[in-house]
């Protein structure tokens, strides 16, 4: 194994281990933490296929992000108030299981990913940038205008959605189910780049005349890490609208999108645990820096500045050396 | 015999400027058609058409006798024209043997599968591996692709054509950049791949295209004005006096 593959496990270990000594310690708060770091780096994850393997700069991941998150908030405030989502053609109730959210959310995710990236991947540099930052935006407004589900308020959900044969209220077996599934995307996310589609990616990040060249399609291998992209962002979504029992425009935002930009960064732009690096970094440092200054993001600027100048593969490529 | 390659009567001007006018070739099986001219003569412009990455204003190009001139580059790559670029296009930060593995899978096709491993994928391993061996570089397949010298980049290229088992070479100044040695072993990799597909070769070397070529067309301001054998070439006097000059 790389040295990279290491620290991978070491920062994933670590997370947990965080999660069940705050447990152990009796600090749910601390628990709640580590499970927010966790689900905003399964999000960074998401970007980091997009932006790290395939090359993609996309500033509307808060798109992805925030259809997780209403596709939770739809579901489960149609189940709490015994309303039907939809009677015609076919009648389709709420529902407050979060496997069956997830579906939902991965599914959303993937195909709003698949209509964004058809038409912004014919772009490239920075009009791509702007398009998907558009595409952003045009959901945020969306979501503020559309009152049936809180506009600009939106949606609270009084119990957080169920998991069979766990308490998801507890909070370490809600951080259970958050560590899991981060563990298990990263494991899909180191798979996936070791793949066929993982070495077109590559390549057509790297130079898409020469995937061209041999007969690959680079535009539909760039558009396919785009869907897996979003699809992911979406589950995380999904989850952060849980930890929060709250869904709003602000998961649109194109904050939200520059901060999962920032985990990526953070961690190291195309590093496997680059992200669980930087989300972790970035939620230790919004509760300590913010407990002692409401202008913390000051100070997060700063580091950032520093990485992006001193140490351009961020915490990873600092401990494990350059992406190759 | 049928020509794998044929270009008709393809045209292609920039403003003004008529960079391709009304030119003509055909690849036949088993050769290597050089293709030389002055600077500005046209074979740039002319490759780009034939590769697909620019469309020809007039004209058709056909592969295997198949129209391919409404076909993108990739389509035509998909059909068997493997392209050489005149300045090194490869992923320079991937390893020398991923760049070659990257040549099979566009051969073998099988792109979007997610939980495949390349690594493991044998058929793969074994083409790109076969490719490097080919062109001499099977001992640097670990190595990162930006960290080879200039001569092993154009090896590396012609090691990926490879992959791609085509119908057909296009290559543009393979030679280019490389020294009398350099030279000599490309010229010497170029002559046997003539069996397996032929080659329509863009070269200034003279040496090479004078060592190699069954056949030379030679394009000056975008026109055909010879194309003969070498020794036709050699003599003839409007050749002589555009581009061998005291040469030849």
């Amino acid at each position: 194994m790389r040295r990279e593959d290491w620290l991978t496990l070491a920062l994933l270990a670590g997370l947990g281990a965080v999660g069940l000594a705050a447990w152990a310690a009796g600090e749910p708060f601390t628990v709640t933490l580590a499970t927010r770091a966790a689900i905003l780096a399964l999000a960074g994850v998401g970007l980091n296929i997009a932006l790290g393997l395939g090359g993609m700069v996309s500033l509307g991941h808060a798109v992805f992000f925030g259809i997780g998150g209403y596709a939770m908030g739809i579901l489960a405030s149609h189940a709490q108030s015994f309303t039907p989502l939809l009677t015609a053609p076919v009648p389709i109730a709420g529902t407050q299981s979060m496997p069956v959210i997830w579906v939902v959310a991965v599914l959303a995710g993937a195909l709003a990913a698949l209509a964004i990236g058809a038409l912004s991947l014919r772009t490239s540099g920075v009009y791509f940038i702007m398009i998907t930052l558009a595409f952003g935006q045009m959901f945020f407004y969306f979501a503020i205008s559309w009152p049936a589900y809180g506009g600009e308020d939106g949606l609270s959900i009084y119990v957080r959605n169920g998991f069979p044969g766990l308490n998801t209220l507890d909070p370490i077996q809600f951080f259970a189910i958050a560590y899991a599934l981060l563990v298990v995307v990263v494991a899909f996310a180191g798979r996936l780049a070791a793949s066929p589609l993982g070495l077109a990616l590559d390549a057509a990040r790297q130079n898409p005349e020469r995937v061209r060249a041999v007969g690959i399609d680079a535009y539909r291998v760039r558009l396919a890490g785009f869907v897996i992209s979003g699809a992911v962002t979406a589950l995380a979504g999904a989850l952060f609208a849980d930890l929060n029992r709250f869904v709003s425009p602000a998961m649109f935002s194109w904050q939200t999108s520059g901060e999962i930009m920032i985990f990526v960064i953070l961690g190291g732009v195309g590093r496997l645990a680059g992200p669980v690096a930087g989300a972790a970094l970035f939620v230790f440092l919004e509760h300590w820096l913010g407990g002692l200054s409401e202008f913390w993001l000051i100070y997060l600027g700063a580091l950032l500045l520093g990485i992006v100048l001193f140490a351009r593969g961020g915490l990873i490529g600092l401990v494990a050396g350059a992406r190759r | 015999m049928s020509a794998v390659l044929a270009v008709e009567g393809l045209s292609r001007r920039f403003g003004a400027l008529s960079a391709c006018e009304d030119v003509s070739l055909t690849l036949q099986p088993g050769e290597i058609h050089a293709l030389i001219g002055p600077n500005g003569a046209g074979k740039s412009t002319l490759i780009a058409m034939i590769a697909g990455s620019l469309a020809p204003d007039a004209g058709r190009i056909l592969l295997g006798g198949a129209d391919v001139t409404p076909e993108a580059s990739v389509a035509r790559a998909r059909r068997g024209l493997a392209r050489t670029f005149q300045i090194s296009s490869l992923a320079m930060q991937a390893t020398v043997l991923e760049n070659a593995m990257l040549g099979a899978l566009g051969r073998r096709g099988g792109v979007f599968r997610p939980f495949r491993r390349v690594a493991r994928d044998a058929g793969l391993c074994r083409a790109a591996e076969a490719a490097l061996a080919r062109v001499g570089l099977a001992d640097h397949a670990g190595r990162v692709t930006a960290e080879l010298s200039h001569g092993q980049r154009r090896q590396l290229e012609v090691a990926v054509a490879l992959t791609l088992k085509p119908r057909a070479f296009l290559m543009d100044e393979p030679m280019a950049g490389l020294g009398a040695e350099g030279s000599r072993a490309m010229t010497a990799l170029l002559d046997g791949l003539r069996r397996e597909a032929p080659i329509l070769l863009v070269e200034h070397d003279m040496d090479a295209v004078f060592a190699l070529a069954d056949r030379i067309t030679v394009l000056d301001y975008g026109r055909v004005i010879a194309s003969g054998t070498r020794a036709e070439i050699r003599a003839h006097p409007a050749v002589r006096a555009a581009y061998l000059g005291a040469e030849a």
